[in-house]
């Protein structure tokens, strides 16, 4: 049965190549997020692909007076609602180091803010007793690593946030996915120096779509980094903290 | 905008680039880098030669850049962004009963490719070029946006029609779609035995699409024998074509050895029965036969191959016939051949095509290619007729000036939208076009 994603974070890359899938299939989306123009655009994409209904919505993660719009959009729905969580910010480690006040923002970006949205919405799917969420965590978020462990710790706050969210919203018939993408090749990753595996944003959208529409718990896509993080999440902590992975 | 350095290389693989590539999401990133350091603008890197390489230059790859911005349900006048796969627009539109006016062999190719290009298709001889169907582009400058109309901007618009991207990066454009039946195709095929049966059948031809598929092989009684493939669009259920087959490897070099295609070709032209037949297509089979094939550039090894395109006056056929006698004895000849009638019908300056016939064949890429794709030319050159630069990897400053009479007005209107030569691409470099002489 089709209906309405709303999609926080509608302009990063993976949520448009989503967007476009869903509304290809006959899914209304409201996309929500900072740029404006740039959400316009891609609803009027997503509309002329044949979404019955295609809108944009400010919202900014960091900002919960945005939150209360959309939750009362998605109180107003009339058919099925679901939510997509594409939001987060990644500076690199060194900044952060540089600037320990990143901190903040890259936990509400990645974090509490979705979180405290999700717990919003909650009860409005609770209610209707159908839906699905779905929260793009990250590969980044199932071990503190060198190299990103702030925003790797966002992404394990989130993993956990969903897990629950699952287990509370699954007794009404909603369902909750969390998605861990490896490295996916968009904006953020475009000229990062040699990253592994790295995955079209279309694959990545398709298997989060499967992944919803067969009521998964927990993905990795590409489904590679399924083995390469349980090894990596089974080496003892004594030996990890010398590896520079 | 971040780059990053990426090794690619023409369609044809027999020229290679490496430099720093940026692949902008949002039309005000394109504005911030042009802004800033201008690179030439690159789609899906379709073009054979090197149009579309800046070897040791910054480039920008426009193919996230490719949204739909509105659509007239009416009309069927389109705005969609430059980096818009023409194929996706055929996928998204045909099953509502519109196509793309005109589109190019392949369906990767992006809108903003197929307008410095000017691409054609096979119903030019009725629908023209791809940039007469243009009613508005928007170019971005290091002012900021430009919008262009042959109206108010004549010598700028014919600049950048067909202009190989001089005049700087396509981020959108307006053109109309043509009403069509359905979306599927119904095709005849017809077995034609050579070459004196071909031309008065593709004069005589009245469908919408036609093209012709000729045994490059074939020689003495049967030079010139192929299929003419003439085409309308329809309603009715078609299975969707079946996509995605890749070529995984290199093939290795005898893959498309003389043998091989002779049987292959043989065959082809068999499958035809002799009193033709009438046969219903998924419309992206007909259009874009090789796209089911992804990477089918790999089947003629790591060495490469050249694609030869000419279009020659309707007087100068002869001059055809003498090239397909020299290529069929040369046995050089791949499976692919296309003959065409051309019309009339081009938008910019440096447009490729003429009233006549256009003829395409690709060689492997090895020295008696070079030196026949060489003779070639010069037989085009002397026909009056000239060479495609989408697939050109081989030609002379010399010769290409001779072909493109409009040269000098076209250098004119790029001079002024680019001082900088910031655009300057390595065919544009190898055939000296933005030098005055």
């Amino acid at each position: 049965m089709n209906q309405t994603w709303i999609i926080l974070g509608g302009t990063s890359t993976i949520a448009r190549a989503f967007a476009r899938m869903v509304a290809i299939r006959g899914d209304s989306v409201v996309l929500a997020g900072r740029d404006m123009d740039e959400l316009e655009k891609i609803a009027v994409d997503c509309g002329l692909r044949g979404a019955p209904r295609a809108d944009s919505i400010a919202f900014d993660a960091r900002d919960p007076a945005s939150f209360t719009p959309i939750v009362d959009l998605a109180k107003a729905e009339q058919g099925t609602v679901s939510a997509a969580v594409f939001v987060g910010s990644m500076p690199a480690q060194e900044e952060i180091d540089a600037d320990p006040s990143l901190v903040d923002g890259t936990i509400a970006d990645s974090f509490t803010g979705p979180a405290r949205f999700l717990t919003m919405l909650a009860p409005v799917l609770e209610e209707r007793g159908t839906g699905t969420v779905v929260g793009v965590g990250s590969v980044a978020g199932d071990r503190g690593r060198l190299g990103n462990y702030v925003y790797g710790a966002s992404k394990a706050g989130f993993h956990a946030y969903l897990s629950g969210l699952r287990n509370r919203l699954g007794r009404s018939g909603v369902h909750v996915v969390t998605v861990k993408p490896g490295t996916v090749d968009t904006a953020m990753t475009w000229g990062m120096e040699k990253l592994p595996f790295v995955a079209p944003p279309e694959k990545i959208a398709a298997d989060i779509l499967r992944a919803a529409d067969r009521k998964k718990d927990i993905i990795y896509t590409p489904l590679i980094w399924w083995p390469i993080m349980t090894i990596i999440r089974a080496i003892p902590e004594r030996i990890f903290k010398k590896l520079e992975i | 905008m971040r780059w990053k350095t990426v090794d690619y290389a023409g369609w044809g693989r027999v020229h290679t680039a490496t430099g720093e590539m940026a692949r902008p999401e949002r039309i005000a990133a394109v504005r911030a880098i042009v802004a800033e350091d201008p690179a030439p603008a690159l789609g899906m890197r379709r073009s054979y030669g090197d149009a579309c390489l800046n070897d040791e230059g910054r480039a920008i790859d426009m193919t996230r850049l490719d949204r739909i911005l509105s659509f007239d349900d009416d009309s069927g006048l389109i705005h969609v962004e430059g980096g818009l796969q023409i194929g996706q627009l055929l996928k998204v539109f045909a099953p509502r009963g519109w196509l793309p006016p005109v589109m190019p062999g392949t369906g990767f190719a992006t809108v903003g490719g197929g307008i410095a290009m000017d691409v054609h298709g096979k119903n030019h001889h009725g629908a023209g070029s791809f940039g007469q169907h243009v009613t508005e582009f928007t170019l971005m400058t290091p002012k900021g946006a430009k919008v262009v109309t042959p109206g108010k901007n004549a010598a700028l618009f014919k600049a950048t029609v067909g202009g190989l991207g001089q005049t700087g990066p396509i981020v959108s454009a307006k053109f109309r779609m043509l009403k069509a039946k359905g979306d599927v195709m119904v095709v005849t095929e017809r077995r034609v035995s050579n070459w004196e049966d071909f031309l008065p059948l593709l004069d005589a031809s009245d469908a919408t699409y036609s093209v012709g598929w000729i045994d490059a092989t074939a020689t003495g009684e049967a030079l010139g024998r192929g299929i003419l493939e003439e085409a309308e669009t329809g309603g009715g259920l078609v299975r969707p074509a079946k996509r995605g087959k890749r070529v995984p490897i290199d093939a290795p070099g005898f893959a498309l050895s003389p043998g091989v295609v002779r049987a292959f070709n043989a065959a082809y032209w068999r499958k035809v029965p002799a009193k033709g037949r009438t046969v219903v297509k998924p419309i992206d089979d007909f259009f874009f036969p090789l796209d089911k094939i992804r990477d089918w550039n790999r089947l003629y090894g790591k060495a490469g191959f050249h694609q030869f395109q000419c279009v020659v006056p309707i007087a100068a056929a002869g001059v055809l016939r003498d090239m397909m006698e020299k290529i069929a004895k040369s046995g050089l000849a791949s499976p692919l051949a296309v003959l065409k009638r051309m019309g009339d019908g081009r938008a910019g300056y440096m447009s490729f095509p003429m009233e006549g016939y256009t003829l395409a064949l690709d060689f492997r890429n090895t020295v008696q290619a070079e030196r026949l794709i060489e003779e070639l030319e010069n037989m085009t050159a002397g026909a009056g007729g000239r060479i495609y630069l989408a697939k050109d990897a081989l030609s002379r400053p010399e010769s290409v000036r001779a072909m493109y009479p409009e040269h000098g007005s076209w250098l004119k209107a790029v001079s002024k939208a680019d001082p900088g030569k910031a655009y300057e691409t390595d065919l544009v470099r190898r055939l000296k076009l933005r030098e005055t002489q």
